[in-house]
């Protein structure tokens, strides 16, 4: 048995309103808000990065996992906003969680799908007996060009779990992964922001990957859309995720709990699995979840898991995901904003 | 041990000197210096220089100079204990007369500030602190002054009021000083309506950038009483001290212990006790600096430095009158420079030399020169015989 | 090149870790060689818990090189649970209702950097013990 041993969340307190975005750019709220579903969006400060936001996350996962940090034989941190383009932000976690030395860390890139990739790594690892406890991270603070559509949800946060084989809080029952090479969102080396296929990102990426993943692991368990009482989506917009769910026979109870978007903004490769940790903040024990990510480029990870009794016992150890979300909350002008994420250019 | 006296003082302009260097100031203080002494004689050059490495690039003073100074037949050194080097390169001069290693031994404090920008300053006064543990978290000089001050405000309830009073005393002092940077009075309002440096110290609660040098020539008793050019006066008594620089590492946020043991060490030594000191220059770098050597040195008791000052006890014409110069505050700050200009403005007092600001009558007074937040700090007792 | 200037202090910066005195039990942050209670030389690791409250602090608006695009921001002396003091950066803060005696914990955060392609130099700070 292999499973999901400890959860944790970060989410920067800085939030950005899409009016205080359209404000600058001439947009319409209005159709942002009511197409998009999308109302508000996190803002990391000047001194929160991948890196930074990994370990508030990781820590939080450890506290529920409460397990001795050197007991992870694994750490593997997904984002495509790594601090660095070369120099790993694994050892850095790793390093101030204090599992250094005996450790293999890597940095995983997939777009918004890099955070579950690494939860498929690691609970694979651990389900072979390679190592008792594996470390996986979902982390960004992605930038989207001023002005373009992913200025107003391109957002910050972090979440992590720990895999482990021993006090499993959701156990994993079943995974199945959609790839194929659809290029629809990019940044090039060097490049500042982003570019994307616009509509393109819709019907042949998100939803045919989401599709794909969805039926094949139902095909492969032989579930049903209504055995699940929980779901969580990929959430690039408000929007995508609940039109998708609903055209594949789920329903708004399922998918609930997992949908931050609105309010979070998406956090890229940590939107789905913040999606699952706030779903396990409110589940009880034996529920059955699916969870199906999407990263541009393109792919989808499937994941099924069942909660156990031990999910209630440490969930108080560290601060839920709508506290996270919710909580010591401060808002900023556009100004502010574009200073804090470096949109402002000073002089080298 | 041999008695030490000081038979000359040489002192620049304090100020933002554009169109003079480090070495050019250093060298001019000592020429007055020696002017005033009426001897060439020099056996020992002793050198206090803060940071002339990050404010103009430039090490190895001592050679410097004592080549711009045309003594490269005697040995020089230099020495740094933040803002007390000057302090401490008097003490090392007493050192070289006391033993007898030298006759004459002359002391130059200097520092050069304004060649750098002032994010450049900031960082090179920063480095007073602890590099890896506070400077490194972004705290400044005046910002570790800023955490003590809230600390006393709290504990005792000094006021802000009280505060700016300091200011505006050694101002008032200073305006009499031709020497000072900035030699004009001010008022308590223009000190509280002055731009927030590091909450709760504002502009005028901080002494400036300044460039400046000043020298004292030292001997023996016996050999000053053969110059005969002016009233002798005596280094009775000095004391160093030190104590953790972190502020973090240290007992108590609200008394300076370095000062008070440098300055009981000084005491013991000149056989006396605070209350046979007339006046004192003490390192207001800070207003709240004052306020906290006061009361550490035992002159006022703790929590009553604010209080005091509002009631006149330090004033030129007070019970206590504390910086007759005008100051780290008025007077300028160039801070491997302010341990020896204390010396000078000492020295004066007691020769009865220093026109509008003279105090009558003074024959003892004390000089406290302290290093960063103080984690050093040096301490002079002077008389005239 | 601050690189293994700031490389050495990873564990205190990473992960706050002091050492213990083996012989009366004070807890020194950074490590020393030598106890200043007792001046014993024997110590063990541990790591502090990041909580404490606020004695002291100021708000730095003239900052130092390296320091200037985040003014105003503010820095104390936080005394841990475990009785040591520590000086650092209060972030995700309000500055205005900041007070001696504020609850905080430690964050793991960004400090500065040696220019936009250099060395990112993480560290401890401190934020509002909020739960979150």
């Amino acid at each position: 048995m292999v499973g999901i041993i400890g959860y944790g969340t970060q989410i920067p307190r800085y939030r950005i309103k899409v009016e205080e975005i359209a404000k600058v750019w001439g947009a319409d709220a209005e159709a942002l808000t009511q197409g998009l579903n999308l109302y508000e969006k996190s803002v990391p400060a000047p001194d929160e990065d991948c890196t930074t936001l990994s370990v508030g996350a990781a820590k939080n996962a450890l506290a529920r996992a409460g397990i001795d940090p050197a007991l992870i034989g694994a750490v593997y941190v997904g984002s495509e906003s790594h601090p660095y383009a070369v120099k790993p932000t694994g050892t850095i976690v790793s390093e101030a969680l204090g599992i250094c030395p005996y450790v293999h860390t890597a940095d995983l890139e997939f777009s918004c799908k890099a955070g579950t990739e690494g939860m498929f790594i690691a609970l694979h690892l651990v389900k072979t007996g390679v190592m008792k406890c594996a470390l996986a991270i979902g982390a960004d603070t992605s930038k989207g060009t001023p002005g373009d559509a992913l200025e107003y949800s391109a957002s910050a946060g972090a979440a992590a779990f720990i895999m482990g084989t021993e006090n499993i809080v959701a156990e994993l029952l079943d995974t199945h992964c959609y790839m194929t090479d659809t290029p629809d969102f990019w940044r090039r080396e060097n490049a500042r922001y982003p570019e994307h296929g616009g509509r393109f990102a819709g019907k042949p990426a998100y939803q045919k990957h989401v599709f794909g993943a969805v039926e094949a692991i139902l095909e492969k368990t032989g579930m049903k859309p209504k055995d699940f009482d929980y779901l969580i989506f990929h959430q690039p917009n408000g929007k995508f995720p609940v039109q998708t769910a609903k055209q594949l026979g789920f329903t708004e109870a399922q998918y609930r709990y997992g949908l931050l978007t609105p309010t979070l903004g998406n956090t890229y490769s940590g939107s789905s699995p913040m999606g699952l940790a706030a779903t396990l903040d409110e589940a009880g024990p034996d529920q059955l979840i699916l969870l199906v990510s999407y990263g541009s480029g393109a792919g989808s990870d499937a994941f099924v898991f069942r909660t156990t009794k031990h999910l209630l016992k440490n969930r108080d150890m560290a601060p839920r995901v709508r506290k996270q979300l919710n909580e010591h909350l401060k808002y900023l002008e556009y100004g502010e904003y574009a200073k804090f994420r470096g949109k402002i250019l000073k002089p080298e | 041990m041999k008695e030490i006296a000081v038979i000359g003082i040489g002192i620049t302009k304090f100020g933002e000197l554009w169109e003079k260097s480090l070495r050019d100031i250093a060298v001019e203080s000592a020429i007055n210096c020696l002017e005033d002494a009426g001897t060439d004689r020099i056996d020992s050059i002793n050198i206090g220089c803060m940071s002339s490495g990050l404010f103009i690039g430039q090490e190895h003073l001592a050679s410097l100079i004592a080549d711009y100074l045309g003594r490269l037949d005697i040995p020089s050194s230099r020495v740094e204990s933040a803002c007390a080097s000057g302090g401490l390169a008097v003490r090392n001069a007493c050192m070289e007369i006391a033993t007898g290693v030298s006759d004459y031994a002359l002391a130059i404090g200097v520092e050069k500030m304004t060649d750098v920008s002032i994010g450049k300053a900031t960082y090179a006064l920063a480095t007073v602190a602890d590099q890896d543990y506070e400077a490194f978290h972004g705290i400044t000089f005046p910002g570790l002054y800023a955490m003590l001050a809230r600390a006393h405000m709290e504990r005792y309830g000094t006021t802000r009021e009280q505060l700016a009073q300091v200011s505006v005393k050694n101002h008032y002092n200073g305006s009499m000083n031709p020497n000072a940077q900035f030699p004009f009075k001010i008022t308590r309002d223009t000190v509280l309506n002055s731009t927030m440096i590091a909450d709760p110290l504002r502009l005028l609660d901080c002494s400036p950038v300044t460039d400046g040098a000043a020298a004292v020539l030292l001997t023996t008793v016996e050999e000053a009483k053969k110059l005969k050019k002016h009233p002798l006066v005596v280094i009775s008594g000095f004391g160093s001290a030190a104590d953790a620089i972190a502020l973090c590492h240290r007992k108590e946020l609200t008394e300076l212990m370095a000062v008070k043991k440098s300055v009981a060490k000084a005491l013991k030594m000149a056989g006396k006790t605070i209350d046979d000191i007339d006046f004192a220059e003490v390192h207001d770098c800070f207003t709240i600096a004052e306020i906290l050597v006061l009361e550490s040195m035992g002159v006022i008791g703790p929590g009553k430095g604010g209080p005091a000052t509002v009631d006149g006890y330090t004033a030129l014409d007070g019970k206590f009158p504390v910086n007759p110069s005008g100051g780290l505050k008025s007077k300028g700050h160039p801070v491997g420079a302010t341990g020896v200009a204390q010396i000078f403005e000492l020295v004066n007092q007691l020769r009865g030399n220093s026109g509008k600001r003279q105090i009558p009558g003074v024959k003892t007074g004390l000089a406290q020169n302290m290093g960063g937040s103080g984690g050093s700090s040096v301490c002079h007792i002077l008389e005239a015989k | 090149m601050n690189v293994p200037r700031h490389w050495r202090e990873t564990p205190e910066r990473y992960r706050m870790e002091a050492a213990k005195c083996r012989k009366c039990g004070k807890i020194s942050f950074p490590a020393r060689l030598i106890c200043p209670a007792c001046s014993n030389k024997v110590f063990d690791k541990t790591n502090l818990s990041g909580k404490g409250k606020l004695l002291t602090y100021t708000i730095i608006r003239t900052a130092p090189e390296g320091f200037e695009d985040i003014v105003p921001y503010a820095v104390g002396i936080v005394e841990m649970e475990e009785g040591v003091r520590v000086m650092g950066q209060i972030t995700d803060c309000d500055l205005a209702n900041l007070k001696t005696g504020d609850k905080l914990i430690s964050k793991f955060r960004r400090m500065n950097e040696e220019g936009k392609t250099g060395l990112i130099m993480y560290s401890y700070k401190f934020v509002p013990d909020v739960g979150i």
